[in-house]
């Protein structure tokens, strides 16, 4: 496989144009982020992911991960890159300056985390699970706590995991087994076995601190039950360092379609005295803290989408410029490479044109969570508040999906030599398929954008949403230039009031009906959304040309490519208003012993 | 021990490079720029000696327009700890350089000069020579090791025939080949920092310098396109196309 180079152009073009990198730059809190910092920063992540990452993702791929004993070996190459990835404070990027990070907002992490997904899949989950553990203690952490493990877990000394899943409790939280029994000294042993835990075990760093989610005894049934508990896999010493194993044992890791590099462990809680654990934040709020850090968890997947997506696009462009095979269509002439066959350059452009809607989008989405987080206004930051909670089943649904059909296109363009591994296109593809399960699912995202986000609030936010982007339609319809996009984006939100409006109008007992389209509705708006991007970029994209600025080769594809999503794309948007519509009523009729 | 390391921005070496319609030049516009792989190998060499305590300052130098300092600001990030910015938009060659750089030296008195044997966008291997002849400072160039001890510094160079040392008496001039080290990435933190490192900017006026190239550029042209090969039935055919066709052998 080709070498990595992360798409800089696009990056830099989408950060200063599209998602209002100088707007958020003039945030409180965000005025590290100038132009020049920021092109230093991308410039030296995309060293670090094409010389570090990039060049292990395969060996990772081929070694995989063994258990030897309650030992797990991870990938050999592993522990050089997460040391020089630790040593070079990429960790702390987006996290607070107090504890040891560098506080940039997430628009500036959004591209650099997107080259390390690129760069090698299975290798950053590790990292981000860090991130994520961060977040969760900065939540809801006492002072204490956060002294004694944050700085750690931020720096990277210690890693981190996530331990939610159990046999039976899989996307419903609900049936968590996990118990914890509070002790005399004040702290708790954990009782029960979680399964699914990403790097759960391994000997890249000195100590693991597992965030736990398990039941007090006095815990009400269901989700309202769960508190969340810290738990090391060696408790600290009186110095602060890892003294006595825990009683955490790795008992079982996966094998996996793909992310071979990344143990997928079953952890063992309290097989002799209990595991001890410390409670973090209140009892029975476990699951509200994990739910504040679910729209960030379900960001950083949708990213992972863009991100595969990208490196089966490079890996797939680079063999269509060099296979050689069949004749030009138009002119006989033997000898070109396939590229010039104009279905495998359909592949390639759509490919293209599909990776600039979701990464304008995921961008522009991280704007949003900064100014949500940052703007004084408190008006300005609900708005974008609230978009970043209607829009985020979309971002990790529609973009998981998009990111899927990507490396399953880019397969095709490879042609044999894709169904073979050794070209590693074919490990995108495998790498890929975990992305639109885990953090939910589809049709989990679905559901939660239809019932939580568009039925609760009787459609206000995507009303409101509907207005922003016709407002952009009808700009670009005064540019005669650029007014079949406009014609092109206002059909498709013409589409998307008229299915918002049947949800609406439905009653209860087309609960069934509405909850059988649920997909094709998210996939609905994902198409809608990444239109109304596409169509932002090709308007930036004019202005810049009007006025002699930036690459006009370049400039000129990002309008080209707005066209043909609007071609190829974007009727797609009808088909699935329709399986909404129509496809659910069939699905409510449908007994279930009819299959 | 003062080091002054100087540092070039050229094309990356990634982008294949297009020349200009009117092959005036190779066309640079909303081309990458990079800080030139051999340069990068002198920063670090730099770093290494001041790290290993044999260097107290490291002072990075460019001679070229505003953008460089896009590269300064690497060397900074990689650990140099100030930087000399001689801004000009004029084409600089070797000899315009090594003028500048011949000043910076006669200001700042380093202890020694590094720079990379050369750069990769017109490949002269000149400017540390010149530099070493206008200052009258020894030089060690091709260097893959340099060793510092007391006033001396021992270069092994690579030749043709193999390696060589020189014995050179400090100050002197270093150019680096591409295996004296494996420059090392950049720390976040240390990208953060070098925004704030001080960074000067002169102009060759103010140093008293003509930077402007006295060579004129006459005509660019990309190399001529590969040509498909043909299969050969045997040695001998093989040896008769390579005497009369290729005329390569006699």
């Amino acid at each position: 496989m080709i070498d990595y180079q992360a798409p800089m152009r696009d990056m830099q073009f989408i950060l200063g144009e599209l998602a209002g990198l100088p707007d958020v730059a003039a945030l409180p809190h965000c005025e590290d982020a100038s132009p020049d910092l920021v092109a230093a920063i991308l410039e030296e992540a995309g060293k670090f992911a094409t010389g570090v990452l990039a060049p292990i993702n395969r060996q990772g791929d081929l070694e995989g991960c063994r258990l030897k004993g309650e030992r797990v070996i991870v990938p050999d190459a592993w522990q050089s890159a997460y040391d020089q990835f630790r040593e070079a404070g990429w960790l702390g990027l987006s996290l607070p300056p107090e504890f040891g990070g560098q506080g940039l907002p997430k628009l500036v992490s959004t591209p650099v985390w997107e080259m390390w997904f690129s760069s090698n899949m299975a290798f950053t989950m590790l990292p981000q699970l860090n991130v994520g553990q961060a977040e969760a203690l900065l939540i809801a952490a006492s002072e204490e706590q956060k002294a004694t493990w944050l700085a750690k877990i931020v720096s990277g000394e210690w890693a981190a995991t996530m331990n939610l899943t159990e046999p039976q409790a899989g996307s419903d939280l609900a049936a968590t087994r996990m118990r914890a029994e509070p002790t005399e000294e004040g702290d708790y042993r954990l009782y029960g076995q979680k399964i699914y835990i990403s790097y759960g075990e391994h000997e890249l760093t000195p100590n693991i601190v597992h965030l736990v989610l398990a039941r007090l005894p006095d815990a009400p049934e269901g989700v309202k039950g769960l508190s969340l508990f810290l738990v090391p896999k060696y408790r600290l010493d009186a110095d602060g360092n890892p003294g006595e194993k825990n009683d955490v044992h790795c008992i079982s890791i996966e094998h996996k379609m793909g992310i071979h590099g990344s143990p997928t462990c079953t952890l063992s809680f309290g097989d002799t005295e209990g595991a001890v654990g410390y409670l973090v934040g209140e009892p029975h709020q476990g699951l509200k803290i994990m739910f504040i850090m679910m729209n960030e968890a379900r960001f950083g997947v949708g990213v992972q989408g863009v991100a595969l997506g990208e490196r089966a696009y490079q890996s797939a462009l680079d063999y269509a410029q060099e296979r050689v095979q069949g004749r030009n269509i138009v002119s006989g002439e033997a000898g070109q490479p396939i590229l010039y066959h104009p279905d495998v350059k359909r592949m390639l452009v759509g490919m293209r044109a599909r990776l600039l809607a979701m990464r304008t989008f995921l961008y522009t989405a991280a704007g949003w969570f900064d100014i949500a987080h940052h703007h004084p206004d408190t008006e300005v930051a609900d708005k974008h508040r609230r978009y970043v909670d209607l829009l985020m089943p979309v971002a990790k649904g529609w973009c998981t999906e998009v990111g899927n059909e990507l490396c399953d296109e880019a397969i095709q363009v490879f042609g044999g030599m894709g169904f073979v591994e050794e070209t590693g296109v074919a490990q995108l593809f495998r790498d890929a398929r975990i992305i639109t399960i885990y953090e939910g699912t589809t049709g989990i995202q679905a559901n939660d954008l239809l019932g939580r986000k568009i039925l609760r609030e009787k459609g206000a936010t995507l009303h409101e949403l509907l207005d922003d982007m016709r407002a952009v339609a009808r700009v670009v319809r005064e540019d005669s230039r650029l007014a079949d996009l406009a014609v092109g984006l206002e059909e498709m939100l013409e589409g998307l009031a008229a299915t918002t409006g049947w949800l609406l109008a439905q009653g209860k007992e087309q609960t069934a009906a509405l909850y059988g389209g649920a997909v094709p509705l998210l996939y609905q708006l994902g198409t809608v959304v990444g239109g109304w991007q596409l169509v932002r970029a090709a308007q930036a994209a004019q202005r810049q040309l009007d006025h002699g600025e930036g690459d006009p080769d370049y400039l000129d594809s990002v309008i080209a490519l707005a066209r043909f999503y609007m071609a190829s794309v974007a009727p797609e948007a009808a088909s699935h208003a329709r399986a909404v519509r129509e496809g659910g009523q069939v699905l409510a009729q449908f007994p279930e012993t009819g299959l | 021990m003062k080091v002054l390391v100087a540092v070039k921005r050229v094309i990356d070496y990634n982008v294949k490079i297009r020349v200009k319609p009117d092959h005036s030049d190779v066309d640079l516009t909303n081309v990458k720029m990079a800080m030139n792989p051999f340069c990068e190998i002198a920063v670090e060499e730099a770093v290494r000696l001041k790290e290993r305590g044999v260097a107290t300052e490291v002072v990075a130098v460019t001679v070229g327009p505003k953008a460089a300092q896009e590269q300064l600001r690497t060397a900074l990030a990689l650990g140099a700890d100030r930087a000399i910015h001689v801004e000009t938009d004029e084409r600089v060659e070797s000899l315009g350089a090594a003028k500048a750089l011949a000043k910076l030296v006669e200001e700042e008195q380093p202890g020694m000069v590094i720079l990379g044997k050369q750069a990769i966008d017109t490949d002269n291997n000149q400017t540390g020579q010149m530099l070493a002849a206008l200052t009258g400072l020894p030089q060690g160039t091709f260097a893959s090791a340099v060793d510092v001890d007391g006033e001396k510094v021992q270069v092994t160079r690579e030749i043709d025939g193999g390696l060589q040392t020189v014995e050179l008496t400090l100050p002197a001039i270093v150019t680096t080949d591409l295996r004296l080290n494996e420059p090392r990435y950049a720390k976040l933190p240390d990208i953060m920092k070098a925004k704030k490192k001080p960074l000067d900017v002169k102009s060759p006026a103010d140093l008293g310098v003509e930077v402007a190239s006295k060579v004129k550029l006459l005509k660019v042209e990309p190399p001529a396109e590969r040509q498909g090969g043909v299969k050969v039935g045997s040695v001998d055919e093989l040896v008769d196309k390579l005497k009369n066709e290729a005329k390569v052998i006699s």
